[in-house]
């Protein structure tokens, strides 16, 4: 593969993916600390906000230790060349969490939806871009469905005003071939004004030789974590991918060393398990399973006996989709109860 | 058996079709007009070979008919912004407005907990406030009338299928007004909403999960027994209204989750969430009918003088 010459635009999921495996607890030091130490190292987009984005606030998705008010008031004023992006779920929040951000400072909105329903994104995405925001169409579990069926939905997002559109390998299901694919066709149909990106999750293992072959078939925006940080087996290890990508000579604008420093003495310490592919994060890529479910399935494990391998696993054949974090203790009580474990 | 209230359904698409068929069983309701704005229309046409007459221009069509054939009340299951006209239109010739669409001009209504307050009080226009509000609030109410409830919250899971382009355009009307309904009809102190769309085929039955976080330690026995009696109620009007598991107790938290299927009249099944729609809009006009069937309430008086 040669990607010579090529210029890519990384951004930075640590604050905000990574806030699934912190279970929403990061700390505004911590916050502050990692936001400086990657705007030192040049990275040009970070993402701030609660793991499900603005409003993900609420017992089904997990109380983050500070509102987004708060981390992004932290962060914004104290950066000197990066700029700041949140995550918005139609359904989840709302144009009025929209506004706030915008008004706090957000430059990036990345509006996500489930790879086949972009047509609830409209209001959104029609408000961030009337406000002259870098707008983000953002297509959840894309490996659920065909390119054609991706380009459709895609075509949906820039006609009611994204200027970037992603495709987001929400459960790290994908492999080259299929990101190759999809990013392609894409590239190919999409106005040559509407950027591509790519967001993607190692469950098994794919994130950087997903990301290169994105960028081959044309993305111009890459999201991975500094060391990973981010739910499931975590997102593309940047600082890795920075190596992968000097390598290359692909040009990034981040300074390796320093965010190979970034990683190894402020994020990895901040980890509460270690960010790797166990038998559970594997299940997810495995049975094609939202990341963020991870934690949940862990957790109803411990409360009512059942493996959580096997909760992913019939999750993955429900057909559940983002957002269903409810189904999983439901789920877990009703198979301890077939099992006999619960009344 | 009491005197039936005529009824006007507006908007033939799938709520308003779904309604009428439920309205042909009711004791208490008979459906007389159904009105569009497309002649062209498949609801129209399904309306007429029902035997129900039909207007597709809009609530002026309706109008000159309202005292021939003693139109009392009226489903509108159009959009927020018609809604405000049909509603001051059909108030003024003292027709009662049931309102299904997010325009929420009159008080929300959530049959067992607060219609029988409604129809004591004749109020002239009723919300319906949402799908996930119908299916959630109930329950959330459930507990609050135990004990103090800080937060309610409520997910709603639907097909993708059962999802109209008028709720996927206005996504962020269903999360305020929800949530609002969680607060003041629910009981919570603070309400969130959440609504997320699932494409699986075969659709997936409309699931609904109820979060809440109580003032104090929760009592279980009694927000257990609170909460089997209110399914109770929610069944006699949607049978397919079921408790899958909960309540769950952790810490403060009391989780509760539900499933609701549709009783399939025009709508399949799984759109449970239409179907509690049109069922809670039903229950709603017959209890209307019933006070006023036993003189607890009178119609109101009708203003001759407006007629055009």
């Amino acid at each position: 593969m040669i990607l010579t010459g090529k210029t890519v635009t990384l951004h930075d999921m640590s604050l905000r993916d990574g806030m699934h495996a912190k279970q929403h607890q990061i700390s505004l030091e911590e916050m502050l600390a990692v936001a400086t130490g990657l705007d030192d190292a040049g990275m040009p987009l970070i993402e701030v906000t609660h793991g499900d984005g603005l409003g993900g606030a609420s017992v089904n998705y997990g109380f983050p230790a500070h509102t987004d008010e708060d981390y992004l008031k932290a962060v914004i004023p104290r950066m000197r060349q990066a700029k700041i992006s949140a995550l918005l779920l139609p359904g989840i929040g709302t144009t009025d969490h929209l506004r706030m951000a915008y008004d706090l400072g957000v430059s990036t909105i990345r509006v996500a939806t489930h790879c086949t329903e972009a047509d609830v994104s409209q209001q959104h995405i029609n408000l961030a871009a009337k406000m002259g925001m870098d707008t983000v169409g953002f297509l959840m579990m894309a490996h659920m469905v065909s390119a054609e069926k991706i380009l459709e939905q895609a075509k949906l997002m820039v006609s009611f005003g994204a200027n970037c559109i992603y495709c987001t390998d929400s459960a790290g299901y994908m492999l080259p071939s299929e990101v190759s694919e999809k990013m392609g066709l894409l590239r190919e149909q999409l106005p040559g004004h509407v950027e591509i990106g790519f967001h993607g999750h190692h469950n098994l293992a794919m994130g950087i030789a997903n990301s290169l072959a994105a960028i081959e078939a044309g993305a111009t925006r890459i999201d991975g974590s500094v060391a990973g940080l981010g739910a499931g087996a975590g997102n593309t290890p940047l600082e890795v991918f920075c190596a992968v990508l000097e390598r290359m000579q692909v040009s990034t604008g981040i300074d390796l060393y320093k965010i190979m420093d970034v990683a190894e003495d402020l994020v990895v310490p901040m980890m509460d398990h270690p960010i790797r592919l166990d038998r559970d994060a594997l299940t997810l890529g495995y049975a094609g399973v939202y990341s963020s479910f991870l934690l949940f399935a862990k957790r109803a494990e411990a409360k009512y006996g059942i493996q959580a391998r096997d909760l992913l696993v019939e999750l993955g054949r429900r057909g559940t989709v983002g957002g269903q974090e409810d189904m999983i203790e439901d789920l877990a009580i009703t198979m301890a109860r077939e099992k006999g474990l619960l009344k | 058996m009491g005197k039936k209230l005529k009824a006007a359904i507006i908007g033939p698409g799938n709520i308003g079709t779904d309604l009428l068929i439920k309205m042909q069983r009711s004791e208490w309701i008979e459906p007389i007009w159904m009105v569009g704005i497309d002649p062209d229309s498949d609801g129209l046409k399904r309306a007429k070979e029902m035997g129900i007459k039909t207007t597709s221009d809009g609530v002026d069509g309706l109008l000159p008919h309202v005292f021939e054939d003693d139109i009392h009340i009226a489903f509108d299951a159009t959009s927020a912004n018609v809604h405000l006209e049909n509603s001051r239109k059909l108030n003024d010739l003292g027709v009662i407005m049931v309102d299904l669409t997010p325009a929420a001009i009159g008080p929300y209504c959530i049959p067992p907990v607060n219609l029988a307050d409604h129809a004591r009080n004749l109020e002239m226009n009723v919300n319906m406030v949402t799908c996930g509000g119908q299916a959630t609030i109930p329950m959330v109410y459930a507990v609050s009338r135990i004990q103090n409830v800080d937060y309610g919250e409520i997910v709603a899971t639907v097909s993708s299928k059962s999802v109209g382009p008028g709720t996927r355009m206005n996504i962020d009307e269903f999360t305020r007004t929800t949530a609002g309904g969680v607060e003041k009809i629910g009981g919570a102190k603070t309400g969130k909403a959440i609504i997320v769309i699932n494409p699986a085929e075969p659709p997936l039955i409309m699931r609904d999960t109820v979060h809440c976080l109580t003032e104090e330690e929760p009592d279980q026995p009694a927000i257990t027994a609170s909460i089997l009696s209110m399914i109770e109620d929610v069944q006699k009007y949607v049978p397919g209204y079921k408790l899958v598991n909960g309540p769950v107790f952790d810490g403060r938290r009391v989780s509760i989750f539900l499933e609701v299927e549709g009783l399939g009249d025009y709508l399949p099944k799984y759109a449970g969430n239409l179907d509690i729609m049109t069922a809670s809009a039903l229950r709603t006009g017959e209890m209307f009918a019933e006070e006023i069937g036993k003189g607890a309430i009178s119609l109101p008086t009708r203003n001759k003088g407006s007629e055009k």
